[in-house]
């Protein structure tokens, strides 16, 4: 280790805030796409399937690498635009996660039991509070185990910024390696991976607690306590 | 700046020789995340001591930072401090290798659970000895059943592999890059690579849930 | 706002007119027609599979019939008339229409995501347009009757089945239906809840001029209950008499032999 130790962590340090800005802002667009995305692909209307169609498999289809050049190194030459790295990062991250959210959401409204709808139809209640009332409320709980896998996949995406040097944890890393001894790499690339793990054991505390408070709202047995990994799901991303 | 044809189709030679490194890419990372995966499920299926612990903890580690950081440090750090010198490429298939063994070992692990505990019991009661109760009644009855996810997860290594361009890997999308970078015009080559991933990600994602409904899923 | 009880002109609340309902090649109801008058009771009886749960699902326009109409109160149910033509209702129509009609249903289908309260007052707050306290207050009056007054803050799920079945019913009742339909409320419970339910049922049977209809093999509810009992079987009502007479001499040989199935079966 070296006197370079406080050096190398303070300014890696600088890169958590674009780090938690590019993911909490992903995040959130993601959650918007996911739902719109994802109730759409449920409508009656052919047209507003097939669109949604198109965003979910166009999005999910194509690398999200590929998605992140074309949008900051294509995009500006086509419309004159140059987008700032963050802000085009986010946009990267949500409209790439959003897709996969769409699946998660349609998935989720399709669990929710055939006899809640038809006990709201026979109740009288309309198209939108049917959704809004009593089917979204309860598929909203089977979203969080899926919604927590992907914000980690979101999270881990954030690393790609590195590409339109957005000025994140690994820019940050990258940009001192090559003036520092082999030794000092062990710190730079040990902090790195530590913030985010922790990062990571974040959103699955928050997505548990969310889940347990979900369960306990449908009188549900509420989830373990003790894991802070969030759980794999075999199916894939 | 309008799509140019002519241009387009002159990238398409350069860009040809990256999809093949990106497709051997993919085909050699994931035969070693099956393999590795494998490996590590039976490792905690069996529970040898510390060592599945470690293998947890690996796992878990693994799984929740970014690939990108994991190939910087194999490549930087790693590689120099125990005196060994990869080519990028090969660093690229041992960390999507390692990187997807981990989902793919929470794969084989969920699978082997799927498998009903009687079945156990009765390879038991039947004294099949217990290398056979593996061979012969639960991963016949497991395998089928993984691979629909193991599909999905060899669908999403595929579309991961362009960050490995960060340690001078010359795939599809860093060849596009090369040919961007002597014309100064990206939109086609970058379009390009786009319809690459669509055209094979897409039907290898129909495929895989044809197999879902054939086999089930776990 | 909803018109509770307004009885229409006529004296007939529900009428089925040559009702065809498949389920792919299966023909499940072939040209029914029945009817039952306001405030009736009438109880569907036959085998399991026969088609009377469909009949209900139809009235509650979770189905929509292949052919033939269905009035309820002088209304046609899944068709409007415009410009002299019958044509298919719009999702306004059916809304229109299931605010007149209830159902309980045999898994209780009460809503997780609210608390027992709520699951009365939404309705009546949502489609009726009644003020929170309104619901609210006409909610502990159904729950008391019930005997769930001290289960208003529970969750669906901790309650036992008994319970979410009376819970369902208050539900129902509160947008004071003219025509409620049963569909089998007791098939689910466990056998020592099966009696709570029933005197419940009874007793607003006995205290309101809703029209039931109601599809049960508790043969013995049937008969104590009900103003008219009807056999079903094959897609056609094949028995229709009050049950005093149904239950004791059967005119048809179907119905003799069901009935003995049945109470043979309850011995």
């Amino acid at each position: 280790m070296s006197d370079n130790l406080g050096r190398i962590i303070s300014t890696l340090l600088e890169g958590v805030p674009v780090t938690i800005q590019a993911t909490l802002g992903g995040i959130a667009l993601t959650i918007v796409l996911a739902f719109i995305a994802g109730l759409a692909l449920l409508s009656k209307s052919r047209t507003v399937r097939v669109i949604s169609r198109i965003y979910v498999e166009g999005f999910r289809g194509t690398s999200e690498m590929v998605q992140l050049f074309w949008l900051y190194f294509v995009l500006p030459a086509l419309v004159g635009l140059q987008i700032v790295p963050l802000f085009a990062g986010i946009l990267v991250l949500g409209l790439n996660h959003g897709a996969y959210g769409a699946e998660i959401v349609r998935g989720a409204v399709q669990s929710v039991p055939k006899a809640q709808y038809e006990g709201a139809v026979a109740l009288s209640l309309g198209p939108f509070d049917r959704m809004r009332r009593v089917i979204l409320p309860q598929a909203v709980v089977e979203m969080l185990p899926p919604f927590n896998n992907l914000f980690i996949q979101l999270l881990k995406s954030t690393a790609l910024l590195y590409f339109i040097s957005a000025h994140e944890i690994t820019q940050k890393g990258e940009e001192l390696r090559p003036a520092l001894p082999m030794g000092d790499l062990t710190v730079i690339y040990a902090v790195e991976l530590i913030i985010y793990l922790l990062l990571a054991i974040i959103i699955t505390v928050v997505m548990r607690a969310l889940e347990r408070a979900g369960a306990r709202r449908l009188g549900r047995k509420p989830p373990p306590r003790s894991k802070v990994f969030s759980s794999a799901t075999a199916g894939g991303v | 700046m309008d799509w140019d044809w002519e241009y387009a189709i002159d990238s398409l030679p350069l860009l040809a020789e990256g999809i093949l490194v990106t497709i051997e890419l993919t085909v050699l990372g994931a035969l070693l995340a099956y393999v590795l995966g494998l490996v590590f499920a039976m490792i905690r299926r069996v529970g040898v001591p510390v060592l599945s612990q470690f293998v947890y903890l690996f796992v878990e580690f693994i799984r929740s930072t970014p690939l990108l950081i994991q190939v910087f440090a194999f490549y930087y750090l790693l590689q120099p401090a125990i005196g060994v010198k990869l080519s990028p490429f090969l660093t690229g298939v041992i960390m999507l290798g390692v990187h997807y063994a981990t989902y793919t070992s929470e794969v084989y692990r969920a699978g082997i659970e799927a498998i009903p505990k009687g079945q156990w019991e009765a390879a038991r009661a039947l004294s099949i000895p217990r290398g056979r109760v593996w061979t012969g009644v639960i991963l016949p009855q497991a395998v089928p059943r993984v691979l629909p996810a193991l599909g999905n997860y060899t669908i999403s290594m595929f579309k991961e592999t362009p960050l490995l361009l960060a340690i001078g890997v010359v795939d599809v999308l860093n060849s596009a890059k090369e040919a961007g970078a002597e014309t100064f015009r990206v939109i086609e080559p970058y379009t390009l690579a786009g319809v690459f991933f669509l055209l094979v990600s897409y039907p290898a994602s129909i495929l895989v849930r044809k197999l879902e409904r054939r086999v089930g899923t776990v | 706002m909803s018109e509770p009880y307004s009885s229409p002109s006529s004296d007939v609340m529900i009428q089925f007119d040559r009702v065809v309902k498949k389920f792919g090649d299966h023909v499940v109801l072939r040209e029914l027609d029945f009817s039952v008058k306001p405030g009736e009771f009438v109880t569907l009886i036959g085998p399991s599979g026969s088609g009377k749960t469909t009949i209900l699902r139809l009235l509650m326009t979770l189905e929509t019939a292949d052919d033939g109409t269905i009035q309820v109160g002088g209304e046609y149910l899944s068709h409007m008339e415009r410009g002299g033509k019958l044509v298919p209702a719009d999702e306004r129509h059916l809304r229109n229409q299931r605010k007149r009609i209830g159902m309980v249903f045999q898994q209780f289908n009460l809503f997780p995501n609210m608390k027992v309260l709520q699951n009365v007052t939404e309705a009546p707050v949502r489609a009726l347009g009644l003020s929170k306290a309104e619901a609210e207050q006409r909610a502990r009056e159904l729950l008391e009757m019930v005997g769930l007054s001290d289960k208003i803050d529970a969750h669906p799920m901790q309650l036992s089945g008994g319970q979410q079945q009376r819970v369902a019913i208050a539900r129902a009742l509160a947008m004071r239906p003219q025509v409620l339909l049963l569909d089998e409320v007791t098939s689910a419970l466990d056998p020592e809840l099966v009696a709570g339910v029933l005197a419940v049922l009874k007793e607003i049977a006995r205290t309101t001029d809703i029209t039931f209809l109601c599809v049960t093999h508790e043969m013995q509810f049937a008969q104590d209950v009900s103003d008219r009992v009807m056999m079903f079987d094959q897609g056609q009502v094949i028995e229709d008499a009050p049950p005093e007479q149904l239950f004791t001499q059967p005119a048809h040989e179907r119905t003799r032999s069901f009935l003995h199935a049945v109470i043979d079966r309850a011995v």
